[in-house]
């Protein structure tokens, strides 16, 4: 069973095995089609009609099953290899370690915002950009640009005390809702979305895999709903069922079809996080 | 495609909205480095749909318009499309009002102008991908 650690702490050895099993995913040709699939459903999620991967009570269950996924792949490569969460609350500046050479690389360059360091750097040779909305080849980032902030501890902890999942009308406009407030469509730092603006680059489109940090980030929210879950032992998701355009509890979301909410509430039958 | 004199249109009728003058900040103060024409305050979005622009923005040609009808954006685009140099660009209407790109997801803005413009500032000269290319699989 893997056990997912914060990346702060991990090991030399930990992050090369990483990085060598995310290029080697890239070179099978495997990775892009987790960016594609995300693409789509960023695409077709919409407030008012249909909607499983983003601005509704499946976001958490949703990436929850894709970061099964993708981190499964990763293990095909290296059985040792389990996702890292990045805590963007403690490790909040471009020169944090997870930037570093020797894991994710640096921040772009000013003239066009490229990666120009790390595994991940188009000089390397393994780290295209395919699918894409515009026609650059390289990876971007632009941390921080444009005042851009990251959500703070205190921020993180207002959206923990919230304690109904999600509320009608189950969208982006959902009040006193956990889900809501944490995927950052409302509230005090718009938690989940503000990372993504925050690093720019691909990470601030429908594209946003293209960054390999996507998966840390994610993670990290992956991690806060379920530290969400042991603080209200009693609160439950939402809709039970019956509610037009989102996954009810036992609904099966797309594209698997044969997963439900209700399979991915207990994240312990796939993995468990170190704290 | 550089920026053509003839192909400038005067901006009309695409003053932001007050309520989305925060929200669209960063955006308006880029704007002081484009080719900005002119604005008036008549318009207002919010009534029948946003206004349309035509306009060039930092060497881009950006307009905005009312959807074809059975074009994609009448579909996917809440009826308003968006082209960049001839290049639709994939827009979302949220449940409040606001809008979002593909190449600018996590960031409403208050109305289509200020998508575009800030879609030009994240693209840096990039063309965008024809919105089918991505579509058919
Ligand atoms: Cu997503
Ligand atoms: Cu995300």
């Amino acid at each position: 069973m893997a056990v997912r650690k914060n990346q702060a702490g991990l090991s030399a050895t930990d992050k090369r095995n990483f990085v060598n099993a995310v290029l080697e995913l890239k070179k099978r040709g495997i990775y892009d089609g987790f960016v594609r699939t995300h693409e789509e459903f960023i695409m077709s999620d919409r407030d008012n009609s249909d909607r499983v991967g983003h601005r509704s009570p499946s976001f958490l269950p949703w990436h929850r099953r894709f970061l099964i996924q993708f981190e499964g792949e990763l293990q095909k490569i290296d059985a040792s290899v389990s996702l890292p969460y990045w805590d963007w609350t403690a490790d909040n500046t471009p020169t944090a370690s997870i930037w570093g050479d020797d894991f994710l690389g640096g921040n772009g360059r000013s003239r066009d915002a490229q990666v120009m360091t790390g595994p991940f750097a188009y000089s390397t040779g393994k780290w295209n950009i395919n699918a894409s909305s515009d026609n650059r080849p390289y990876l971007q980032r632009e941390l921080g640009a444009d005042g851009a902030q990251l959500p703070t501890r205190a921020q993180v902890d207002a959206v923990l005390a919230m304690t109904t999942y999600d509320t009608a009308p189950f969208n982006s406009l959902s009040e006193g809702s956990f889900r809501n407030y944490l995927e950052g469509w409302r509230g005090q730092g718009r938690v989940h979305n503000s990372v993504h603006v925050w690093i720019g680059g691909q990470m601030a489109t429908g594209y946003s895999p293209n960054d390999p940090a996507f998966w840390l980030h994610h993670c990290f929210i992956d991690k806060l709903w379920s530290d969400w879950q042991r603080m209200h032992p009693t609160s439950g998701y939402l809709p039970a069922g019956g509610t037009p355009n989102v996954v009810d509890l036992k609904d099966t979301m797309r594209p698997w079809n044969n997963v439900t909410p209700a399979d991915m509430l207990d994240h312990t039958k796939f993995y468990t996080y170190d704290r | 495609m550089s920026s053509n004199i003839t192909r400038r249109v005067v901006l009309r009728g695409t003053a932001v909205a007050v309520a989305g003058a925060a929200l669209v900040a960063p955006t308006a103060m880029a704007a002081g480095r484009g080719a900005m024409t002119g604005m008036d305050h008549s318009g207002h979005t919010g009534h029948g749909g946003p206004q349309p622009f035509d306009e060039m923005y930092q060497g881009r040609h950006i307009v905005g318009k009312a959807a074809e009808p059975g074009s994609m954006s009448a579909h996917h685009g809440d009826g308003f499309s968006v082209f960049i140099d001839d290049r639709e660009l994939h827009i979302m209407q949220n449940g409040d009002g606001t809008w979002i790109s593909i190449v600018n997801h996590y960031l409403p803005l208050a109305d289509p102008h200020a998508i575009a413009r800030a879609a030009v500032e994240k693209l840096r000269g990039a063309e965008l991908v024809p919105m089918m290319m991505n579509m058919a699989h």
